[in-house]
């Protein structure tokens, strides 16, 4: 039987040693059993790695960066649609999802599914609110204090022993075993991702991470714990392995239950000496390493579209252990032609 | 003394804990070690085995093999609740 084709536009085409989810969700997505795929990527700069892959991206588009609001978004979005007949987007970067959650009716109403968490979980999980989060919802979560002010930097001494985590609002966290380390990274954490700043308690440990798939009704569609085996020097995973920790996945479940989380998600874990789990932070959309679900029998992004096409998407119930991922670098070879026409005339 | 179940061990001696994906590799003693371990064989048994098939002295071979499970406990490879029949 002929699989219906389907457009669905993808973010996060920057494959590069921080990498954006883009490609692993297209691989997964063009090995789908439950429809065939014409991707639109979606890249916000020339240089995106994934505008230049022809087996992965059928055609890319430059969109407007999140920062220039929703307003100028929309009619970039819309010209796409014009173009493409678009099914599904899959917004992949966390500083994007804000104006896409914000415009999920408006597209809705062209004929375009999205499946993303609502607002309200959105901001509840924000690292600044994560302290709050674990009290409400009964998960371990490491003490951190939200600093607007330099000046308050000399309280922290009070609340916490050293070491401490700093973190950027989106991105960047550096350990800090000094005030005067705090200071130095919440200077430069500050100057490239703004305020707030957030100090973490320092949890002893091994860290693991969760990728899953909630249906936005309490129930797990899907859940995949990892441990990182080789770790670049910007703490991205390069190398990982499925594990089996039922601690881990138990977790899992009672944060989709409780939050009645809807869409993709990552859980950023550390299981400390006495094999408590702390919640360090939950991103809420696929990781970069998304594609290893494939390989473990679980195709979270294919999931993901079905469930936001309205389809009936019945939970998976195991996944292989053992199954590892090797990220590596690749050159490609690209005429200048084609970065003009991304560069130039925004499409490829 | 038993290795906990979950815990596999191949014929080459790669042992991986699928828990926390942790994974080690022994010498060919370690894969015979692991192998009695696994059927259930106590240090006695086990000590036997080994001295009837190499050639080494009972009491060097008690101090590894405890080395050896000691190791294996550290890495929290051993079954806890039969460790302390050891």
């Amino acid at each position: 039987m002929k699989r219906k084709k389907l457009n669905i536009a993808v973010t996060g085409l920057n494959a590069v040693d921080s990498p954006g989810p883009g490609v692993s969700v297209i691989r997964a997505l063009r090995e789908a059993e439950s429809f065939d795929v014409r991707i639109i990527g979606l890249a916000y700069e020339s240089l995106e790695p994934g505008i230049y892959m022809h087996d992965i991206v059928d055609k890319t588009y430059q969109i407007p960066y999140p920062g220039a609001g929703t307003d100028t978004l929309l009619p970039r979005l819309e010209y796409i649609h014009s173009k493409e007949k678009l099914d599904v987007i899959i917004p992949n970067f966390d500083a994007e999802l804000f104006p896409f959650i914000k415009l999920e009716k408006k597209l809705q109403a062209m004929g375009i599914r999205m499946f993303l968490p609502t607002l309200h979980q959105f901001e509840e999980r924000q690292k600044v609110n994560l302290s709050d989060f674990g009290i409400k919802y009964g998960i371990k979560a490491p003490r951190s204090r939200v600093l607007y002010d330099m000046s308050t930097i000399y309280s922290l001494t009070s609340e916490f022993s050293f070491p401490v985590i700093v973190k950027g609002k989106f991105y960047d966290a550096s350990v800090a075993y000094s005030l005067e380390q705090v200071r130095n990274y919440y200077n430069k954490i500050s100057a490239k991702w703004g305020l707030p700043i957030i100090i973490q308690e320092f949890i002893h440990g091994t860290e693991f991470n969760v990728t899953g798939l909630g249906d936005g009704k309490g129930k797990t569609i899907a859940a995949i714990p990892m441990r990182k085996q080789y770790i670049t020097d910007k703490g991205k995973a390069w190398g990982g392995i499925s594990i089996s920790d039922e601690k881990m996945l138990e977790l899992t479940r009672h944060f989709l239950k409780v939050t009645k989380w809807r869409g993709g998600f990552e859980l950023e874990l550390m299981k400390n000496k006495d094999n408590e789990l702390y919640l360090l932070e939950i991103n809420p959309r696929l990781p970069a390493w998304i594609y290893l679900s494939v390989g473990v029998g679980q195709n979270i992004p294919e999931a993901l579209v079905n469930l936001a096409l309205g389809k009936k998407v019945e939970p998976f119930s195991e996944f292989k252990i053992g199954k590892m991922f090797v990220r590596y670098s690749w050159d490609m070879i690209v005429d200048r032609e084609e970065f003009e026409q991304i560069s130039i005339y925004g499409e490829l | 003394m038993k290795i906990r179940k979950n815990i596999a061990v191949s014929d080459s001696g790669l042992v991986f804990n699928p828990e926390n994906g942790e994974s080690f590799s022994v010498n060919p003693i370690g894969v015979e070690l692991t192998s009695l371990m696994r059927e259930g064989k106590s240090f006695d048994e086990i000590s036997n085995v080994i001295l009837k098939k190499y050639n080494t002295e009972k009491q060097v071979f008690e101090k590894d093999f405890h080395e050896f499970l000691e190791t294996l406990s550290n890495y929290g490879l051993l079954d806890k609740n039969e460790k302390e029949k050891a």
